[in-house]
């Protein structure tokens, strides 16, 4: 840590559901660096003015229940407090939660897809509970397509013994901004599987962070993504070890292809003093295809107990490497399929821990579509 | 009946020349071993015909066939009927070694092979390698010890079925059994008589096993010396010093 850097922990200090207790980002702060506040449509500074819409669409699996609820329902905002002026903005801008719930030790008989459209100009704002009692099992899909300007919180609260997948497609038009972050609470023993896949969209930013309630959680949170040129693709990861016993796994792959193509990682961990026994690992990988795209990728750790089980992480970020292609090609394989072979490659090995296989093949042709650009 | 010729060539790395004007001309049926001392360009003369994009031609050619392959791209070549088997076969990660296997033959066939008979071909051709056939589902040369790399080189190799096939010091790092392995994969491929075999090595150890042809000396950049196998025996008991002093 440089002597003008400070501790992680500080930088996740601040929470607030009250927006005036933020300051409209400037692009000087840790948290705003990275991204093109002028592309955020005003999501940023209050200047966004919700005419816009996002229709929410649930295909239930019949063992869940889904509403939709008021501002004022005592299950919405429970597990977390809103944390940088867009999620605040979002907290205070939304009309209408919906609230998914798997009963207790219930096993849902397929995935519940929510597909989110957005309706084109105007900016949305959002909020979504996914509630998980105790012993049950649940897939839960977050399929967002369309057009517009979206900001949202997501609620992940996964209760003792209980397991939750979610895997969450970011398919959107090439104009839609979306910024959103999700929030996973694991209480005892719960375990919770994340899988982002961000494809579309003229800048997603997305911030997904995790934190225990109790001993013995599992998250394990992987995401792929495909930036074209122009596109600002950014994923924000947090995972705040206070409890002990607890693990987590972070695995973020993109590939990168086209001028002004831009993908930003950060992954930050936090293993508090309390947080003995903690296992983590966070990896980022980026694969640059073309000349004019560009990665940044962090990886923090901050480990404030001397008791931990393991703990690592590792960036890399490179071309496409001659070599490979050189020895596909010197058997006999085009450039160009030797390319994809490579690629398909790199991400595939992500992409086959989607557990869901329409949405895996789903995946899988999203990414042939990708390389055929 | 395929011919492989090599006139006058010369090859630059970074404006640095390595090859010097290399002329040798490979036969189906027959088998050149080039022989040379670390350093002497044998590796960059194999990685120049292939077209690996680090070396630049400065001058002469190379016929398969009477086609210039300096014109064509690396997996042109491959498909003409050339095959390099490398020194150090790269690992690639996330590509399984019989989706690769079969993007390969399919490329070099023109068509794509039948599941079944592929899948025969393949199993055979591991059996006579004492390849593990889990290999299949593995990411191609990831984890593969020195030795596996090479037996999967010559598996390739009987699969590709090329025309000419170039063996970048395929006998290096091999311990004994391995070495057998490997040359009863090439003397397998050789005796069809369809093929021929450019086997480039440091060491003679290997020529016990895969009895050359010719023989020829590589020093400076060039062929210093050719002759038949009995050259080789010369050069097991003399050592290249002659040669380094000469081309110094």
């Amino acid at each position: 840590m440089g002597l003008n850097e400070k501790p992680l922990s500080t930088l996740h200090e601040k929470a607030s559901y009250d927006l005036a207790d933020f300051e409209v980002p400037t692009g000087r702060e840790e948290a705003w660096r990275f991204t093109p506040l002028s592309r955020l449509k005003g999501l940023h500074n209050g200047k966004a003015e919700p005419v816009g819409h996002v229709r929410v669409d649930v295909d239930a699996a019949p063992e869940v229940t889904v509403e939709t609820v008021g501002r004022d329902d005592a299950r919405v905002g429970k597990s977390f407090v809103p944390a940088d002026r867009v999620s605040a903005q979002a907290w205070n801008s939304f009309e209408k939660a919906t609230v998914i719930t798997v009963p207790r030790e219930a096993v849902t008989s397929k995935p519940t897809v929510l597909t989110l459209t957005g309706s084109g100009d105007g900016a949305a704002y959002g909020h979504l509970v996914i509630k998980v009692e105790p012993m049950a099992e649940a897939a839960i899909v977050l399929d967002h397509k369309g057009s517009g300007v979206y900001a949202d919180n997501i609620e992940f609260v996964v209760g003792d013994g209980a397991s939750l997948k979610i895997v969450s497609l970011q398919d959107w038009d090439d104009d839609a901004v979306h910024v959103s972050h999700h929030h996973a609470q694991l209480a005892k023993d719960a375990t919770f599987r994340s899988f982002v896949v961000t494809l579309g969209g003229d800048l997603v930013r997305l911030s997904p962070s995790v934190s225990y309630t109790a001993a013995g959680g599992d998250a394990d949170l992987s995401g792929v993504y495909f930036v074209d040129a122009g596109q600002h693709l950014e994923h924000r990861l947090l995972v705040d070890h206070s409890q002990p016993n607890c693990k987590s796994n972070v695995d973020y792959r993109g590939a990168l292809q086209g001028q002004d193509a831009h993908a930003v990682w950060i992954g930050d961990v936090i293993i508090r003093v309390e947080a003995e026994g903690t296992d983590t690992y966070e990896l980022n990988r980026n694969l640059i295809l073309t000349d004019g795209a560009r990665a940044d990728s962090v990886p923090n750790l901050e480990i404030l107990t001397g008791e931990v089980a393991g703990a690592g992480h590792a960036s890399a970020s490179g071309r496409l490497d001659d070599e490979h292609i050189f020895y596909l090609q010197a058997r006999g394989i085009p450039h160009d399929e030797a390319r994809r072979l490579v690629v398909r490659g790199f991400l595939g090995q992500l992409i086959e821990k989607i557990q869901i296989e329409e949405i895996r093949d789903r995946v899988f042709a999203a990414l042939e579509d990708e390389l055929a650009r | 009946m395929s011919t492989l010729e090599i006139r006058d060539l010369q090859v630059a790395v970074e404006d640095k020349e390595i090859l010097r004007g290399v002329n040798l001309t490979v036969k189906s049926g027959e088998t050149h071993a080039i022989m040379g001392p670390n350093g002497s360009g044998k590796s960059t003369l194999a990685y120049a015909i292939a077209g690996h994009p680090k070396y630049t031609i400065t001058g002469g050619q190379v016929l398969l066939d009477g086609a210039d392959l300096l014109e064509l791209s690396v997996d042109e070549r491959a498909r003409a009927g050339l095959f390099l088997a490398m020194q150090y076969p790269v690992e690639v990660p996330g590509v399984s070694v019989s989706n690769f296997l079969r993007s390969a033959v399919t490329a070099v066939r023109g068509e794509a092979p039948k599941l079944r008979e592929f899948a025969k071909d393949l199993k055979n051709g591991m059996d006579a390698l004492s390849i593990d056939p889990a290999f299949a589902q593995r990411n191609l040369n990831e984890g593969f010890s020195g030795g596996e790399k090479k037996r999967h080189e010559i598996l390739q190799m009987e699969l590709l079925k090329p025309k000419i096939a170039v063996l970048d010091e395929t006998d290096s790092g091999l311990d004994v059994d391995a070495l057998r392995v490997v040359s009863e994969g090439i003397n397998r491929f050789r005796a069809t008589g369809e093929t021929g075999v450019l086997l480039i090595t440091h060491y003679t150890r290997i020529l016990r096993y895969v009895k050359p042809d010719f023989v020829h000396v590589f020093a400076g950049g060039r062929i210093v010396e050719a002759g038949g196998p009995e050259l080789a025996d010369k050069l097991e008991s003399e050592g290249y010093e002659q040669y380094t002093k000469a081309s110094a």
